[in-house]
């Protein structure tokens, strides 16, 4: 077993690194991404995290938005899960492992973005369990951190068995499986909730501090996550082997149309209390959604953004509820590109930024990522891709049964994934 | 909360050999990629291995002391000494700010800056002095920190500085992941600079804006180090970490005023030990009606405002 395991490792890395001509210029080009953010960083911890444009008065930017939007689509996993297990549907069932990977990679990007977010990564041992002094259960990063990792580790886990058993030709174990792709769902819900409770737990920023934020963060993320699948999956059959049916393309699509009514529902019935009551807290909202004017000087950097994400948001619920433009390709993946941009916009930046502006004690300090903060989230990103990237490149002759311990080492043209 | 108490037995973590074996091993293997990984090469096996301030024992502590003070010496050019004094027993300080008497001189920012050690460039500040308009009273939206005019107070504003409040149930020791920062006997919410990991979750639970992070190098001057230190208060900081005021620390633990009591102008700054009925403190408390910073958010702050006249 071992060795045969000794074995899969060798086969796949040596997947990884064939492949055709397009394949590696797309690699050398994330590699490139890479190396630049990397360069970035040096320069980042060569001389502080002054190089960015986070303050006192804004402590987190750009890195931890980019992070909690990325929890969220590693928490979308599940939308397939969901209808492939629960409900027994088969035409998913086969792709759910595309769902788990896109996890796996989700996560790796979200350590990479909290990683260089802090200002002492050469103390991370203080934050590991056992080693370090972990401040659980008091500290709702103490938890992030613990089921961050174990999700991460379940999906790696999960990834790696079916594949491992694909390529040995035998079929998985269901009693294996099935235990833990169930767990998956409450993990998957756990993450994002307990990400959306380390900003809902802070009484001293009231943009955050509201009970509906675990549940917005599930609406929105159900709404983002699955719509890069979407995508993928149209590119994946369309450059291999791998068998998609519309069928299960357009049932993701259903589901996502009922998460993003109530994501929407939800921003309005959040919108509502804090406009219509308007206290002092409904400052945060109106730097969001209209600008604020303090001391002669308007500010109103995210208006835009803000408008723009509500507007994508809803056109890209209609495109998904009407069946007509849902079951058609071009205004499905219009939808898909408007409804991800939406999230991104307010579950990153738009989500970080007026928790904390003004700021604790009134003060208006507009926060833009510097460049150093922009290459940084490249590299990672393009980590990202390229971590998805090899993973589709050796799990797509595997699944399709083309490459496996006893065939499709020579002769065998292997199919081309193309970069998603 | 535990308290630092150096004449007590050093705990198990300290004496057990599996406790240290274990972070032995894990420093050998992962000192070196620690250090290609921060850019650091100053950063010694010792500094990278050090353990919670907890957790060390009476020796550790002293080998830290005695390590943190040549490195100072080979930074500053002098003789930094770097304290541990813990809380005196039966004391819990208290501090009350006069809003009618505080003119907005901010003398008392700038006598912090001094005696704390903060970085001059970029310069920290643990004060804050907010300039709020009469007619608003106290709102924050109303207000103005960077107000420069020919002189203080200015015609239609009062002054409101604001600094750590000390809180009974601070929000940024429940949120610190590591335990990095937490509140010793004598009410002080203190921070280890050597166990913060710089994540900053602090500085979004803090409802005052006391907490201030290191963004690049500090920058000291040798001449501007104020060479009598505490450990857990104004010894000079090292960059990516969170810093913030500790009510002069190494004063008043040794029977002094903090340092923004002792120079201000209007006598608006009153400190001293809440468990003492003759003290400043309980007099203030006994005498005027005071109010607490954000009360609605029952962090329970051991600061008081009020207004005297």
């Amino acid at each position: 077993m071992l060795k045969q395991f000794k074995q899969f490792i060798v086969d796949t890395v040596g997947l990884m690194i064939t492949g055709s001509r397009i394949y590696y210029a797309w690699v050398a080009f994330l590699l490139l991404l890479i190396v630049l953010g990397a360069v970035a960083y040096a320069g980042q911890l060569n001389d502080g995290l002054i190089v960015t444009q986070m303050r006192d008065q804004v402590s987190w930017g750009f890195y931890i938005g980019n992070f909690t939007f990325l929890v969220g689509v590693a928490a979308a996993s599940i939308m397939l899960v969901i209808p492939a297990y629960i409900y027994d549907w088969g035409p998913i069932k086969e792709i759910t492992i595309l769902g788990e990977m896109l996890a796996v990679t989700a996560l790796i990007m979200c350590l990479g973005f909290v990683m260089v977010d802090i200002g002492r990564p050469d103390r991370f041992w203080h934050i590991m369990p056992l080693v370090g002094h972990l401040n659980w259960p008091q500290s709702m990063l103490a938890w992030d951190v613990i089921v961050l990792n174990l999700y991460l580790l379940l999906n790696w886990f999960v990834v790696t068995y079916l594949l491992f058993s694909a390529y040995l030709e035998k079929h998985y174990k269901k009693a294996l499986v099935l235990p833990l792709v169930l767990l998956s769902i409450p993990m998957a819900i756990s993450i994002h909730t307990v990400t959306a409770y380390l900003y809902n737990g802070l009484a001293a920023r009231p943009f955050w501090n509201s009970a509906i934020l675990a549940p917005r963060f599930l609406a929105s993320a159900f709404c983002s996550g699955p719509a890069v699948l979407l995508i993928l999956l149209q590119v994946l059959r369309k450059t291999t082997r791998l068998k998609i049916t519309d069928e299960a393309i357009f049932k993701i699509a259903e589901l996502m149309s009922y998460t993003m009514g109530f994501n929407l529902f939800l921003t309005a019935a959040e919108s509502f209390k804090e406009l219509y009551s308007g206290t002092e807290h409904m400052v945060y909202f109106q730097y969001l959604l209209f600008g604020v004017e303090k001391n002669g000087v308007h500010y109103n950097t995210l208006v835009p953004y803000a408008w723009a994400s509500i507007l994508t948001g809803f056109v890209a619920f209609l495109l998904f509820l009407i069946p007509k433009t849902r079951t058609n390709w071009t205004t499905l993946n219009i939808g898909c590109v408007l409804i991800y941009s939406s999230v991104y916009i307010e579950k990153g930046m738009g989500l970080i930024i007026p928790g904390l502006t003004p700021d604790a004690l009134g003060e208006m300090y507009v926060y833009r990522p510097s460049f150093t903060e922009i290459a940084v989230a490249a590299g990672i990103f393009s980590l990202g891709a390229l971590v998805f990237t090899i993973m589709l490149k050796a799990a797509v002759p595997m699944m399709l049964g083309e490459f496996t311990i006893s065939k499709g080492r020579k002769g065998v043209d292997h199919p081309e994934t193309d970069p998603a | 909360m535990t308290d630092l108490n150096l004449t007590q037995a050093p705990d198990d973590c300290a004496t057990g050999s599996s406790c240290g074996s274990r972070r032995e091993f894990l420093g050998t293997a992962v000192a070196s990629v620690a250090m290609a990984l921060t850019g650091c090469g100053k950063l010694t096996k010792e500094e990278f291995l050090q353990n919670h301030f907890k957790q060390l024992s009476k020796t550790e502590i002293e080998t830290i002391i005695s390590r943190l003070e040549s490195e100072y010496k080979a930074k500053y050019h002098k003789d930094v000494k770097v304290g541990v004094e813990p809380a005196l027993p039966g004391v819990i300080f208290g501090y009350a700010l006069d809003l009618s008497r505080c003119i907005g001189c901010r003398r008392c920012v700038h006598a912090c800056v001094k005696e704390n050690n903060q970085s001059r460039e970029p310069e920290v500040q643990w004060i804050r002095v907010l300039e709020m308009e009469k007619e608003e009273g106290v709102n924050l939206q109303h207000s103005e920190q960077y107000y420069n005019p020919e002189e203080v107070p200015r015609e239609g504003h009062f002054y409101m500085p604001v600094q750590c409040q000390q809180c009974k149930k601070p929000p940024c020791v429940k949120v610190c992941p590591v335990g990095a920062t937490w509140k010793e006997k004598d009410g002080i919410v203190v921070v280890d600079y050597n166990w913060c990991i710089g994540c900053r979750y602090c500085m979004a639970a803090c409802p005052y804006g006391a907490r201030h992070f290191n963004w690049g190098e500090p920058h000291l001057k040798d001449a501007d180090v104020n060479p009598a230190t505490h450990y857990l208060g104004n010894r000079p900081r090292p960059k990516g970490v969170v810093e913030k005021c500790t009510f002069c620390i190494q004063r008043t633990r040794k029977g002094l005023y903090p340092a923004c009591v002792e120079i201000c102008p209007t006598g608006s700054r009153k400190f001293g030990n809440l468990l003492d009925p003759k003290s400043e403190i309980r007099q203030v408390l006994e005498t005027k009606r005071v109010f607490k910073f954000k009360e609605e958010l029952n962090t329970q702050p051991n600061f008081f405002y009020f207004y005297g006249v």
